[in-house]
């Protein structure tokens, strides 16, 4: 083993002071624009194999996980930036970014999240996310029984820590961070981390695949319906870091669970790079259910700052009758670039998706799903909502692909966009390839305009503009909201109206 | 109730003057009609007194209780008692009708500082007059006037009407496009919230609403300007020689 090169970490305050009122007042209406002050340790900035090695050493992984990261820096090296999408951005400086930020109180990991620094605590409980066991999610009105989220808080590069990870332990339910699990469970990890999204899949995944710090891992058992909903939360805070998370979920044979996944992050007139992996593995007989509600910060008015959020999510169903359902409402970032996918490996396999993609003032999105039909009798079904504002671009771009084997699957697909004003741009590049004579996909596609005559009917009944645009777009996103858990229809909902403030007039 | 005084309106992107002049007062509790050939700016008054955009004042006034009403938002001349009984209603997709009426209350109420009505106290409201209207509990799911019929749209006006108890009601050709019964059925539910603090402005080409909502005055339009005021009877003597003796009068 080759000796670990000595880098010096330096530990630096965290921020300069800003008072909540004042971070208020700047950023608008994105109201997670402050920050939290806290003493943090940085690894210098750029990427290199010695950073790569720090990473690794600090998460006291195994060595053959070094192994594979450094494999996949050794490749990432070699690779061009992908330009093929409608987005434009200014060119990323790799070498002038952080990989590596940690509080410098989570030096010796807590035990429990007692252990854990209030400030970082304050910082998620400002966010409104429970941490504390006793805590619950908001109570939805009429629900019988109050229903808990066991919730894994990730702060920049690490995990603060876990939520109900006894209590799930007993189904044999294992939740935890994924540095967590590379240390407790590493059979597991080394037989499935790779495996839905190779490391050479695709420049952003490459890249993630050397430097990923913390993100989550699942496990259900077989036959398990997990007893709680699992989530994790992903707050950025210090500046021109890159957030770069990883996250594996497998769902055993006959299994379901249900997992939610919120970010946020502070106002910065930078942009930072968020390049995150989602691999989800489920047998046969099993489901999950994936949402996302994505609030990065999307920059000003202007379109300066925000973060790119270039993500790699896909789900392999592998075992037959085995389901899978992606959930997304991408509010935030400045460039959003991601297509949640489904291998629909297994016979009778089911793949889902839904989104609302909402892009205002300069915010961009590529955004749409891959759904590739390996196996007989499956079916997948898209219903995607892109909705522009300001000067905004919003493209949709799905892939519905019917291999020869793949006798008698279904797709359907439906995707609607809605436009506010007339600066904005949508976009739909559908590709749909069908290599048998059995199978069937339909395509439907439909471009509105909110219109004017809509909102004075609405005012004239006593609703202000911003209500009843809120109104209108909620009528459009219906039928995807209602698709995600209760408490994330909510947020959701109230998360539409918001990004579109000023989107009217 | 309504003081309209001397209103001149233009379009806003051209030249064209719609309304030349117009002075009406409306007093609390009375159902004034308004008849006249078409392009003579009926259903202008009516869009200009709501707010909708793509009009311009260039001369005179309007208030309501007192209150200036061409210088408020639409939302406000709504919360502070205006209704517009659209002649062609749009339809929101997606928007439950109950869902609408229910953000529709409930923002009057909070822009008046008046408490919102809670959900079980609105259902037995919205019931009781949904049913007087004979619209049943499907067409209340139904999003925003998207399929209704022509009566259907018609009668879910009149729905928002009875719900939203405006003070001044202004109704525009809601009688076109309706056969016999549904006439009749918009025309009781009008009659319902006729009220000693409620005003009416009827607009209208036909007699025929008229048989059924009664009018306390008649007044005819033309070329952007009221030419002829009169009683119930002016109606039935439009109705019976045109409008051409009536404007060569005028002249």
């Amino acid at each position: 083993m080759t000796a670990m090169p000595k880098i010096e970490t330096e530990v630096r305050e965290g921020v300069d002071r800003e008072t909540i009122e004042t971070v208020n007042a700047m950023a608008g209406k994105y109201k997670y624009g402050w920050e939290t002050e806290i003493e943090m340790e940085f690894a210098p900035k750029g990427v290199n194999e010695d950073i790569v090695r720090l990473i690794s050493a600090k998460n006291e992984e195994p060595e053959w996980m070094l192994e594979w990261r450094l494999t996949a820096f050794r490749r990432w090296v070699e690779m061009e930036e992908p330009d093929w999408a409608m987005l434009s951005y200014p060119k990323i400086d790799y070498q002038d970014i952080y990989y590596y930020a940690k509080p410098k109180s989570m030096e010796v990991k807590p035990k429990s999240l007692d252990e854990v620094d209030p400030k970082l605590l304050a910082t998620y409980a400002k966010l409104g996310i429970p941490l504390q066991e006793q805590m619950l999610l908001a109570g939805v009105e009429g629900a019988e029984e109050p229903r808990r989220v066991a919730v894994d808080a990730v702060f920049d590069s690490v995990s603060l820590g876990t939520t109900f990870q006894a209590e799930l332990m007993k189904a044999g339910v294992i939740f935890c961070s994924i540095s967590e699990a590379l240390r407790e469970h590493p059979e597991l990890v080394r037989k499935y981390i790779g495996s839905v999204v190779p490391q050479s899949d695709n420049y952003f995944a490459t890249l993630n695949s050397a430097v990923f710090s913390d993100g989550s891992f699942v496990y259900i058992p077989p036959g398990t319906r997990c007893p709680m909903e699992l989530s994790t939360y992903f707050r950025i805070n210090a500046e021109n870091t890159g957030q770069f998370e990883r996250t594996l979920i497998i769902c055993d044979k006959g299994a379901y669970v249900s997992y939610l996944e919120g970010c946020t992050a502070p106002k910065r007139d930078t942009n930072q790079l968020h390049a995150a992996v989602v691999e989800i593995v489920i047998m046969e007989d099993a489901e999950v259910k994936y949402s996302t509600v994505q609030n990065w910060y999307p920059g000003d008015e202007n379109g300066v700052g925000g973060i790119f959020n270039f993500v790699t999510k896909r789900a392999d169903c592998r075992g037959d009758r085995a389901k899978v359902m992606w959930t997304q409402v991408e509010t935030g970032s400045a460039i959003t670039w991601k297509y949640p996918s489904c291998i629909l490996r297994g016979d009778d396999s089911q793949g889902e998706f839904y989104s609302i993609a909402i892009a205002n003032n300069a915010q961009q999105a590529d955004t749409g799903t891959k759904m590739i039909h390996l196996g007989k009798r499956t079916k997948s079904r898209i219903v995607s909502k892109g909705i522009s504002a300001g000067r905004a671009q919003n493209t949709y771009r799905g892939l519905v692909s019917m291999h020869p084997k793949a006798k008698e699957s279904r797709n359907y697909t439906q995707c609607d966009s809605l436009l506010i004003g007339d600066k904005c741009g949508a976009h739909t590049v559908p590709y749909i390839e069908v290599k048998n004579n059995s199978s069937r996909v339909e395509h439907e596609a439909t471009t509105s305009k909110v219109d004017d005559d809509q909102l004075f009917y609405c005012r004239s009944r006593g609703m202000d503009e911003e209500e009843a645009v809120a109104l209108v777009v909620n009528g459009f996103c219906k039928e995807v909201l209602q698709s995600l858990p209760m408490e994330f229809a909510m947020e959701a909902q109230a998360l539409v109206a918001i990004s579109l403030e000023g989107s009217v007039g | 109730m309504l003081e309209i005084n001397n209103l001149h309106v233009k379009l806003e992107e051209e030249d064209k003057v719609i309304l030349k002049g117009v002075t009406l007062s409306i007093k609390p509790g009375s159902v004034h009609a308004i008849m006249g050939p078409n392009g003579s700016g009926k259903s202008t008054l009516s869009y200009v007194l709501s707010g909708k955009g793509g009009y311009e004042v260039t001369e005179g006034s309007a208030s309501l209780e007192g209150a200036e009403l061409l210088e408020m938002e639409p939302e406000e001349r709504a919360a502070a008692g205006l209704f517009l009984a659209f002649q062609y209603p749009v339809e929101i997709p997606g928007v439950g009708n109950m869902t609408f009426l229910r953000t529709a209350v409930n923002a009057q109420r909070k822009a008046r500082g008046e408490d919102e009505l809670s959900a079980g106290d609105f259902l037995k409201i919205v019931r009781t007059k949904a049913k007087a209207l004979k619209i049943d509990a499907d067409m209340m799911k139904r999003p925003v006037n998207v399929g209704f019929s022509g009566g259907e749209k018609k009668r879910n006006e009149i729905l928002q009407m009875a719900m939203l108890e405006p003070k001044m009601c202004i109704l525009d050709e809601t009688d076109s496009g309706l056969d016999v019964d549904a006439m009749k059925l918009v025309s009781e539910g009008v009659n319902a919230l006729r009220d000693a603090g409620r005003s009416f402005l009827v607009i209208t080409h036909y007699q025929r609403l008229l048989d059924h909502i009664k009018p306390d005055f008649v007044h005819i339009m033309a070329d952007g300007r009221i030419v002829k005021t009169g009683g119930p009877e002016l109606a039935l003597e439009v109705e019976k020689n045109g409008y051409a003796d009536l404007l060569a009068e005028v002249v």
